[in-house]
């Protein structure tokens, strides 16, 4: 129930104002008689405000992406405080007004972020409670509260009578932990599911209606008096730096004006138009630089040669090197991802106005309270001088280029100081943003003489996942660190499947290598939606279904076999159930006779908490190549369950992102730079293709806390069509995206 | 090199002096002031931009400001209101339908086109109107029973 428009739009207006302000004068104005408490996470009033009305705000320091978590989060604080959802409006990501809960990550809003909001609000209903009691005179324990009134005998006194405008002033046990890791709690224990009564429920979201009327703003319409705009310049071969640059190509462009430090170039103008053909027009002369990238087609070639950065073993069982040299029958397959661009829907943009020894930024990035930090860290200030606001961006998935945008923007607005509004053209949307890594993926099993498998080995070799961090908090791991000097602090980071398949004798283990370009390059890679899961997850889960054929079993039936976790099982039985699974074991259905063959295949998976089961029916179409995942069946089983309609069309969202990556997404780039920069080199799922059903089952468990559901669905999509074109053909595709072209070259 | 190029914005009569090969939709959000339509990629392969021109939708990041004169532009915010909203803007908001939301200009602009020269089509045909128009957040069939419902409406 976020109100983000009014209060930006106002915000926007005093352009320095405390962004609850101008929806809470009563507020606003005992901040400026009494002093709000100093935000801080041991402080109730950093998380819970009631106004005069009786109205709540709740400050969440995450943020919603577009799939509505803070809906969410609404009713995790109007079931603990016993108000209407209707009442409680939640601001999120404005570090002046949010404590730092992380940001967006990790499918956490819920999960981790909930927490602190659901116990800050038993907190101050148990507050409210006592102060009611204070007020009739009697115990704590006789009065009882509904729609934000507390209620004792005949008794009656409101929420906004007993507090409202006014501060908690009370403290609150806090962890020490800033960011995912944060736990606040106070004196209340939180209500037992049993009783919920909002938490549960299908509310609609708030903001959809000003977004289809064209009402709400996004990060790309924040404006500010005597505002300029920028674009940044970015070179032809990767690793490139101006040498030269001839100012006289500008000069008959309003206002036109260049930044150049080092590597960093960017030129402003009055007017949007101008600073886009200013930065068409302006002369650079770049620096020699060696082309850095290996070619496109060498590309596994390059993983599989390259040497190992860092080796870690996450899962070691048994005798696994023992068993395989043992003699007895070994399957083994090799699977290959490739890089993927966050692609959003809009190139990034940010909003900086750095003046006066004050910075404040309007961003996009998930992260607004890191995006700060490394504002901060930019510019030499201290953090307290700068504050970051978000404000929804055009699309974002991960550390997209939302990040380096807010920086850039932060450093062209000191150098002519004044706001600056920039925003990429889509060739840097596409070939800019740091990517999703490219990998390979090893996986053998040995069986014994009975066709068990008593050993399992799965290794993973690719470009690290945070060769440019989760948020932009160190200037390290931002474009403009290093096209400023800062040399690259590429972190080592991969995973592993996640699942509880019970093979005797296991290991798994990844395998990073170095990044191909050591400063601002356009393929560093870093977190895109469920980093790493759907490369992990198509490998692993394509090659139990290879095991599962060289055993001679069902796919199902062979999963159920080994799989350990009681709610592992579940989620698999429920998709087998709803999606009428035939037992049979996979592979062509009519060899290779009809133009178009359909088949199904199942993807299994476990992320941090959550499990899914997918069931994927495809059609091939064998004259085109085309691959149509034309219905799905999804199982999904996130503990307890907030809202269900919000969770399904998360899922939907997840399994059509996911369609798109598994189908069509492949960054292309030559030896110079990323060549896929716009809509038609690097194509995503057109609606044509969308599928024509997603069919979900939803597993509440009111017994287990609510686990994260953004991402989880996103990474058995890819296994679970190659499953499903391996049952309709026979062919295996091991590599992705699954092209018109490479099904056609791989002979369905 | 300026030109003034008069036309009706939202049933408004208005006007822009500026290069009249500008891009129309750096005229509506820079010198109109309009929060939408949105910039996604310059090239019309997205439609984030899109906007009606004389009824018929068009992507206004690749239309020139001269092609505006004279003529009647209806964007988002004047498709419909709160108070009476466009069909397909109802539906949206009784599918629950964004994501993010910032193409969403696109694909209510497109289909509310649509609708007006066939509002009876098949599902095939609201797929094939709808083709090409990007959401990377992957809303489709949220987008698909949307336009459903608005067709029956």
């Amino acid at each position: 129930m976020t109100k983000p428009a009014l209060s930006r739009r106002a915000l926007l207006q005093g352009a320095g104002a405390l962004i609850v302000a101008c929806n809470l004068p009563a507020l606003a104005a005992a901040q400026t008689a009494s002093g709000k408490p100093a935000l801080a996470a041991d402080q109730l009033d950093s998380w819970i405000a009631v106004r005069e009305d009786g109205g709540v705000l709740a400050f969440f320091g995450k943020m919603d992406m577009g799939q509505g978590v803070d809906v969410a989060i609404g009713q995790i604080v109007a079931e603990e405080l016993d108000v209407p959802f209707a009442r409680v409006t939640v601001v999120m990501g404005d570090t002046a007004s949010s404590v730092n809960q992380g940001g967006a990550s990790g499918s956490t809003g819920v999960q981790r972020g909930g927490i602190a909001l659901r116990n800050a609000a038993a907190e101050a209903r148990r507050i409210l409670v006592e102060m009611a009691a204070a007020k009739f005179g009697v115990a704590a324990e006789t009065l009882s509260v509904s729609d934000g009134i507390v209620s004792g005998g005949m008794r009656t006194v409101s929420y906004g009578e007993l507090i409202g405008g006014r501060f908690f002033n009370r403290g609150l046990e806090w962890n020490g932990k800033l960011g995912n890791d944060l736990v606040a709690t106070g004196q209340a224990k939180p209500k037992p599911p049993s009783s919920y009564k909002t938490v549960g429920q299908s509310f609609p979201r708030n903001d959809i209606p000003d977004k289809v009327f064209g009402r709400m703003d996004f990060v790309t319409d924040v404006r500010l008096p005597g505002m300029v705009h920028g674009r940044m310049i970015r070179p032809p071969i990767a690793g490139a730096v101006p040498v030269a640059i001839d100012e006289a190509s500008v000069k008959d462009i309003p206002g036109a004006r260049v930044v150049w430090d080092k590597g960093f170039l960017g030129i402003v103008a009055d007017k949007e138009w101008d600073a886009v053909q200013a930065a068409q027009r302006l002369a650079v002369t770049w620096s020699e630089a060696k082309p850095p990238f290996p070619a496109a087609d060498a590309l596994y070639d390059h993983l599989r040669a390259a040497p190992v950065v860092k080796r870690q073993v996450e899962v070691e069982t048994g005798a696994v090197d023992a068993v395989f040299t043992g003699g007895g029958r070994i399957v083994a397959a090799e699977y290959e991802w490739p890089f993927q661009s966050h692609a959003s829907m809009g190139p990034a943009c940010a909003v900086a106005d750095v003046r006066d020894g004050e910075a404040t930024v309007w961003t996009g990035s998930q992260k607004p309270h890191f995006t700060r930090d490394g504002v901060a860290a930019t510019l030499g200030m201290p953090q307290d001088a700068v504050r970051g606001i978000w404000v929804i961006g055009p699309g974002s998935y991960g550390r997209n280029d939302a990040g380096d945008a807010a920086i850039d923007a932060a450093l062209l607005s000191r150098a002519v100081s004044k706001p600056v509004r920039l925003q990429g053209m889509r060739s840097e949307g596409h070939g800019w943003d740091p990517k999703g890594p490219a990998s390979l993926h090893r996986a053998r099993a040995a069986f014994d003489g009975d066709g068990t498998i008593v050993a399992y080995e799965f290794v993973s070799k690719g470009f690290s996942r945070i060769d440019t961090d989760t948020n932009e908090a160190d200037p390290r791991h931002s474009l403009a660190g290093h096209l400023r000097g800062l040399k690259l602090n590429s972190l080592q980071g991969f995973g592993v499947p996640a699942e509880s398949y019970g093979f005797a004798n296991k290991r798994m283990a990844w395998e990073t290598v170095p990044p191909l370009l050591d400063r601002a390059s356009p393929l560093r890679t870093a977190h895109l939606r469920d980093p790493v899961g759907p490369q992990l997850h198509f490998a692993s889960e394509s090659f139990i279904d290879e095991l599962a054929v060289a055993a001679g079993a069902d796919a199902v039936e062979f999963r159920l076999r080994y799989l350990t976790a009681p709610r592992d099982i579940a989620v698999v039985k429920a998709a087998a159930e709803r999606a009428g699974w035939e037992k049979r074991v996979a592979g062509p259905r009519d060899h290779g006779k009809s133009d178009v063959v359909s088949g199904r295949g199942i993807a299994f998976v476990q992320r941090s908490g959550t499990v899914v089961a997918a069931i994927a029916e495809v059609e091939i179409d064998r004259r085109s190549g085309k691959v149509w995942p034309r219905k799905w069946v999804v199982a999904h089983d996130c503990g307890l369950i907030v809202n269900p309609d919000g969770l399904r069309r998360c899922i939907e969202g997840n399994i059509v992102q996911g369609t798109s990556r598994a189908l069509w997404e492949e960054v292309q780039f030559d030896a110079k730079n990323v060549t896929s920069v716009d809509w038609l080199t690097y194509p995503i799922l057109d609606i044509t293709e969308a599928p024509e059903a997603i069919d979900i089952v939803l597993i509440d468990r009111p017994e287990l806390p609510p686990q994260g559901a953004g991402e989880p669905s996103t990474r058995p999509v890819a296994a679970a069509i190659a499953n499903a074109i391996f049952d309709a053909t026979g062919i295996r595709l091991r590599r992705v995206p699954f092209t018109p072209d490479r099904v056609k070259a791989a002979g369905v | 090199m300026a030109e003034r190029v008069s036309f009706q914005l939202n049933g408004q009569a208005t006007s822009v002096e500026a290069d009249p090969e500008m891009p129309l939709l750096y005229a509506l959000r820079g010198d109109l002031g309009l929060s939408n339509p949105h910039f996604g990629c310059g090239l019309a392969q997205c439609g984030a931009c899109t906007i009606h021109l004389d009824g018929t939708a068009i992507r206004s990041c690749v239309t020139p400001l001269s092609a505006a004169s004279g003529s009647e532009i209806t964007t988002l915010a004047g498709l419909g209101t709160p108070e009476k909203p466009h069909k397909v803007q109802q539906a949206y908001i009784d599918e629950q339908v964004p994501q993010c939301g910032y193409c969403i200009n696109g694909w209510i602009m497109t289909a509310a086109a649509f609708l007006a020269d066939n509002p009876h089509p098949s599902d095939a045909e609201i797929r094939s109107a709808l083709s090409g128009l990007k959401c990377r957040c992957g809303t489709h069939l949220a987008i698909l029973r949307a336009i459903k419902r608005a067709a029956t409406a």
